[in-house]
């Protein structure tokens, strides 16, 4: 419990006003200022110099500290924002505590904003002498230190996952990454190729995945969820649920001998990863090159799970009786520092804008479906089919399906471009079909995208400016029968055109998870209004959030294509790096605490706390602050009923002084 | 082999058009227009139009006044609502079009004998001075002062509509005619003359 | 509760045959109705063409005599009159000077306007109020064999769909399915008849129309049914010029409560059904064996 503040018995201050060149000196006069501070009672120094914040500057108050025996120094001159910093560095340089020095801001808050001189100065002098008066009651203060683990966890498998995990355990930290699904991989272990070279994406993805499973710094919990998150940058306690997948891990090699005596003969549920295009049996690998490469049993279509009746031939197959039917969900507690999360996204339902006939029409694919249809591994062994089996010799792709649409999603997901032109010169290369892709922009940004858009032109892909109006199976001349037809207006040729097709592809857009808000909560990130996690600062804070500890990598914070989610999965790592190299972070001490003595324990601050930092010891019956989770908002301070909850650097008589200095001043 | 020159100079835009149709009831929208064309895809009637609706906000946005008002786009708009509905910004098209025809109606911009202008014209009128159509009486007008032979076309309908009871002469009205006009009185003109009128041609 | 029931000048026009098939049909299921008194023109298509201030002021008086009367739901079954009036109640919400322009005419007649009316169109009181359950018990005749095309037409579900999807709209044909008619797939259900332009610009608006009866009879439907007197208007009374242009589409269009009135055993001439130009009569298999 701390001393309440009292006024420094003998006040030594130093005062010094800035001209910051002609900044400030233009509008108020700065030797006036400081002539009016030095008639002050406490103050013993009162200088105005042209720019303070140079290392001459510096040196003067250092100086002055040393030879004038200062314990308080106010700077009158930019905002805090600016140089508050330097000018403490520069204090404790000299032996006295940082926090014993007060800022006043008379650039943005006089001279920039005011043109009267007189008006200006005697704004600045009000100004002055608030902070003169302030500064007595300021105590010395130490920055909280929080000591940060060297552990890690990496929440989502996908590429953005695995590049921030790899990059931890190479640098040497533990890193524990948790995947929802039951093999790490993501969206990318989906894709056939990628853009702009055409790369297999398995083949450059499957090493990496290898990497994971193999490197002793990383612990892969697949098929496992984090449903709780304690604690705060550093320190933070998680508890992550294993889901059972009713095979034993450690035991199992992936020979697949159980899915072959399955007693289902064929696959007949829904394979989720060839987008519902395949059918799989209850017990399957999720595809051939999962990450652990360990079958799993699907609870809600196992016989014997659902209805204890079977004669399982999965046990018998297996040698090394690795299944394990009475399996339990398993929940761990882990402490880690750093979180990365890098959840992904979620594709758009399709079937939300009725006019493009998913659902209604067969021959209406989404951009994934086509990706595993073109796949060698897929469901159709890479032949591109309709879904009645005949090979189409008309496509086309329809656009900003769902992005860019202020009725879904108002955004541009990024990808669907060069993702649908990929796929349309990849059907144009197994089928030699007519490809024609409807679009309102081609966007194509990165590197070696506008070359890749080039040579799908030069192959002869038909691009039509026009944003599809509909997709109908209604004929209007016998061309069209038994076609999809794409009504559109080619906005470049100036006429509306129906265009009949065997096969129309919906390049869907991105939208943030489902469960995005809940998993946010549980760690209490923000979000953009749009539902991605929030990134600190669009432009110079990618990565970071404001949640500090936590960091973001890949489409969860946006959508984005595969270079942009690995470079900033490598740059999530990194500032998770720095944080756990250097071993502890400084926090500003503008902490609140509460005075033991006067809390009534009546409980009103806790759930006020954006920032879950305030603890009610029962034993005792009082509220308390962890300093290290407060960020100074101020909220407790100003609710609590009986005045017992304070707070460094702004309590009462600090700012009561204030409003006394500028309401005093002559 | 007839050429024309086209090329549009600066004079020919109408300063403060695009601001007088935005700032109608729900129409500041179109300054998100992007230009899909989805509008035109999906118009029953762009067909037949001179400019595609697109094209006509296009034109609208960038002050072209005097070609968005002598349009058939305008005109052949059949008020069924599929642009609005479809446009992913949400630009109330068939307001619009509606406040453009008003426009042109207004500068009396359109061929004289112009059945849609006409009918607008006829429909407007009859409603504020008997507070009810009377369809057939309607009809009758509309094609007297647009193209009289059409009425003699249609014989064969009309026959039709006679045998059928629903062909009736008898003028429908309200009882508080005098009601209606009064109110009809109190809403103010719109300025008569504003910076955007086109000269009389 | 009592509806206020407003017809709009085509259904006391040439579109008698809706009136005439709707108000049996709604007294046969006890439905209560009053039509209002005094009612004028909604103003349609044709007087936003005009002036759309006044046109709002024209459709408004309707609503504020509504209110007058203390009637909670008024019944409006033209779709040009149902789109008329609930765009005039969104758009008085939405912009306060439309609101005070449509305020002040109003008072001068003293009548006001607080928008506590709801403008309802025939087909979900029918379906969402009074049930297809107790529609089904209704039916004596069930229209069996009698294939039919729904066709709903632009503005009762543009751009204000209230009571059924915009693109895929299902409460006619479930309805119909009631009545025991087969309804066939018809994919322009919703598609534009061409309104008032068939007979302004008859080469663009009957086409349109051409196209609806030509795919109805593609799909093998014996009838369309239709819940508007002007898109009734286009595809009944143009047959002549529209074969004449594109050869021929004989197809007849009936009211959809024409055919509720059939299937509770109400007679074709009770329904106004003698009113068509392209006659239209129930096929052999759904007259009753007894």
């Amino acid at each position: 419990m701390k001393p309440r503040p009292t006024p420094s018995p003998e006040p030594r201050i130093g005062f010094y006003v800035c001209h910051c060149g002609s900044n400030i000196a233009d509008s108020v006069d700065c030797a006036e200022v400081a002539r009016y501070v030095a008639g002050l009672p406490g103050v013993v120094i009162a200088r105005d110099y042209k720019y303070m914040c140079s290392d001459p500057g510096q040196e003067l108050i250092q100086q002055d500290i040393r030879e004038h025996g200062l314990n308080r120094v106010v700077v009158a001159s930019c905002s805090p924002l600016l140089h508050e910093a330097t000018f403490r560095k520069a204090v404790s340089k000299a032996g006295l505590n940082p926090f014993l020095f007060q800022m006043v801001n008379i650039r943005e808050h006089v001279s920039w904003v005011h043109k009267d001189r007189q008006a200006a100065t005697a704004k600045a002098r009000a100004l002055a002498r608030a902070a003169v008066e302030r500064v007595r009651y300021h105590r010395p203060l130490q920055p909280v230190r929080v000591p940060i683990r060297a552990e890690a966890l990496v929440i989502g498998g996908g590429i953005a996952g695995i590049h921030a995990a790899l990059t931890l355990a190479e640098a040497g930290k533990r890193v524990i990454l948790v995947e929802r699904q039951p093999s790490i991989g993501g969206h990318m272990a989906q894709l056939d190729k990628t853009f702009p070279t055409l790369d297999c994406a398995a083949c450059i993805l499957t090493p990496k995945m290898s990497a994971v499973r193999a490197h002793p710094n990383i612990t892969l919990w697949t098929y496992s969820e984090v449903t709780k998150v304690e604690g705060y940058v550093g320190n933070f306690t998680v508890t992550v649920r294993r889901k059972p997948r009713y095979v034993n891990e450690n035991l199992c090699v992936g020979c697949k001998a159980c899915v072959e005596a399955c007693v289902f003969k064929d696959g007949r549920f829904p394979d989720e990863f060839n987008a519902g295009l395949s059918r799989r049996k209850p017990i399957y690998l999720p595809f051939p090159q999962a990450t652990p490469q360990v079958v799993l049993i699907d609870p809600e279509r196992c016989l014997n799970l659902k209805t204890g009746k079977c004669k399982k031939t999965c046990v018998e197959a297996c040698d090394r009786n690795a299944i394990v039917f009475d399996q339990q969900p398993e929940v761990h507690e882990v402490q880690v520092g750093t979180i990365i999360v890098a959840t992904g996204f979620k594709l758009f339902d399709p079937a939300r804008i009725p006019q493009y006939g998913y659902g209604r029409y067969p021959n209406v694919f989404t951009t994934l479906e086509v990706e595993r249809l073109v796949n060698s591994s897929g469901p159709t062994g890479g032949e591109i089919r309709l879904r009645d089996g005949r090979t189409p010799r008309s496509v086309g792709f329809v656009l900003c399906v769902g992005s860019r649409d202020h009725r879904t999603n108002p955004w541009c997901s990024r990808t669907c471009c060069m993702h649908s032109m990929k796929l349309a010169l990849l059907i144009r290369e197994h089928l030699d079909a007519d490809v024609t892709i409807f679009y309102m922009d081609i966007r194509a940004p990165g590197k070696g995208y506008e070359e890749f858009y080039d040579r799908c032109l030069r192959e002869g892909i038909q691009f039509v400016r026009g944003r599809v109006a509909e997709v109908t199976d209604w004929a209007m001349t016998p061309e069209e029968e038994g076609k999809l037809v794409v009504r559109v207006e080619d906005t470049l040729a100036g006429f509306v055109r129906r265009i009949p097709l065997d096969m129309v592809v919906l390049a869907v857009g991105k939208e943030p998870q489902p469960d995005a808000q809940e998993l946010r909560r549980l760690l209490n990130l923000s979000c953009s209004a749009e539902g991605w996690f929030l990134e600190r600062h669009p432009k110079l804070a990618p990565v970071s959030t404001f949640t500090d500890g936590i960091f973001l990598a890949g489409c969860c914070q946006g959508p984005k294509d595969i270079p942009d989610t690995v470079a900033q999965a490598g740059a999530a790592a990194a500032e998770a790096l720095a944080l756990m190299d250097r071993g502890h972070i400084e926090q500003e001490p503008n902490t609140a605490y509460v005075d033991a003595d006067h809390c009534s324990g009546c409980k009103s601050c806790l759930p006020l706390c954006p920032y879950s930092a305030i603890q009610f010891d029962e034993t005792r019956g009082k509220a308390t602050i962890n300093e290290a989770l407060c960020k100074g908002c101020g909220t407790c301070v100003a609710a609590c009923p009986s005045g017992s909850i304070h707070q460094n650097l702004f309590d009462d008589e600090q700012v009561f002084a204030e409003i006394e200095g500028v309401l005093s001043h002559a | 082999m007839q050429i024309q020159r086209t090329i549009k100079y600066e004079a020919d835009r109408v300063r403060g058009f695009a601001e007088e149709i935005m700032s109608l009831a729900g129409c500041d929208r179109l300054k998100s227009c992007i230009q899909c064309g989805t509008c035109s895809g999906t118009c029953p009637l762009s067909i037949y139009m001179d400019y595609t609706p697109r094209q006509i906000m296009a034109l609208v946005r960038a002050d072209f006044k005097n070609e968005v008002l002598r349009s058939r786009t305008i005109w052949l708009c059949a008020s069924c609502y599929a642009c609005t509905v479809e446009c992913p910004r949400e630009i109330r098209i068939t307001d619009i079009m509606y406040a453009l025809k008003q426009r042109a109606i207004q500068e009396g911009v359109y061929p004289r004998r112009f059945p849609i202008p006409v009918l607008a014209h006829e429909f407007s009128n009859m409603a504020r001075r008997y507070g009810r159509i009377t369809e057939t009486l309607l009809v009758m007008r509309l094609f007297l002062k647009s193209d009289w032979r059409a009425l003699f076309r249609s014989w064969r309908m009309g026959l039709g509509l006679l045998r059928t009871g629903r062909f009736s002469l008898r003028r429908e009205r309200i009882q508080r005619t005098r009601e209606l006009e009064q109110m009809l009185d109190a809403v103010s003109d719109a300025p008569a003359s504003s910076s955007t009128t086109l000269p009389v041609p | 509760m009592k509806y206020a029931y407003f017809p709009g000048c085509s259904l006391k026009g040439l579109g008698r045959a809706y009136e005439e098939s709707l108000l049996p049909v709604l007294r046969h299921l006890g439905v209560e109705w009053q039509e209002l008194d005094d009612w004028n023109c909604c103003g349609a298509t044709a007087y936003m063409s005009v002036d759309e201030n006044r046109a709002a002021v024209l459709a408004s008086r309707n609503l504020a005599l509504a209110e007058k009367n203390g009637s909670t739901d008024l019944l409006a079954p033209c779709s040009a009159c149902y789109l008329v009036l609930n765009k005039l109640q969104h758009h008085v919400a939405e912009f306060p000077d439309l609101r005070s322009t449509v305020q002040t005419a109003l008072q001068r007649a003293g009548l006001a306007y607080h928008g506590t009316v709801r403008v309802r169109h025939p087909l979900d009181i029918l379906v969402h109020e009074i049930g297809l359950d107790v529609i089904r018990e209704k039916v004596v005749r069930p229209l069996r064999g009698l294939k039919v095309a729904p066709y709903y037409g632009c503005q009762i579900v543009r751009p204000y769909a209230t009571f059924d999807d915009a693109h895929q709209p299902t409460t006619m044909d479930r309805l119909l399915t009631t009545l025991g008619a087969e309804v066939v797939s018809y994919p322009l259900k919703t598609k534009c008849c061409g309104g008032s332009l068939t007979g302004t610009v008859p080469e663009a608006g009957l086409r349109l129309s051409y196209i609806l009866l030509k795919e109805a009879l593609r799909q093998g439907a014996h009838v369309l049914a239709t819940v508007c007197p002007l898109c009734h208007f286009n595809l009944d009374a143009y047959h002549d010029e529209i074969e004449r242009r594109w050869g021929p589409v004989r197809i007849p269009t009936v009211y959809f409560t024409q055919l509720m009135g059939l299937a509770f055993g109400l007679e074709p001439q009770q329904l106004g059904l003698h009113r068509n130009l392209v006659p239209f009569a129930l096929p052999i298999e759904t007259t009753p064996a007894a």
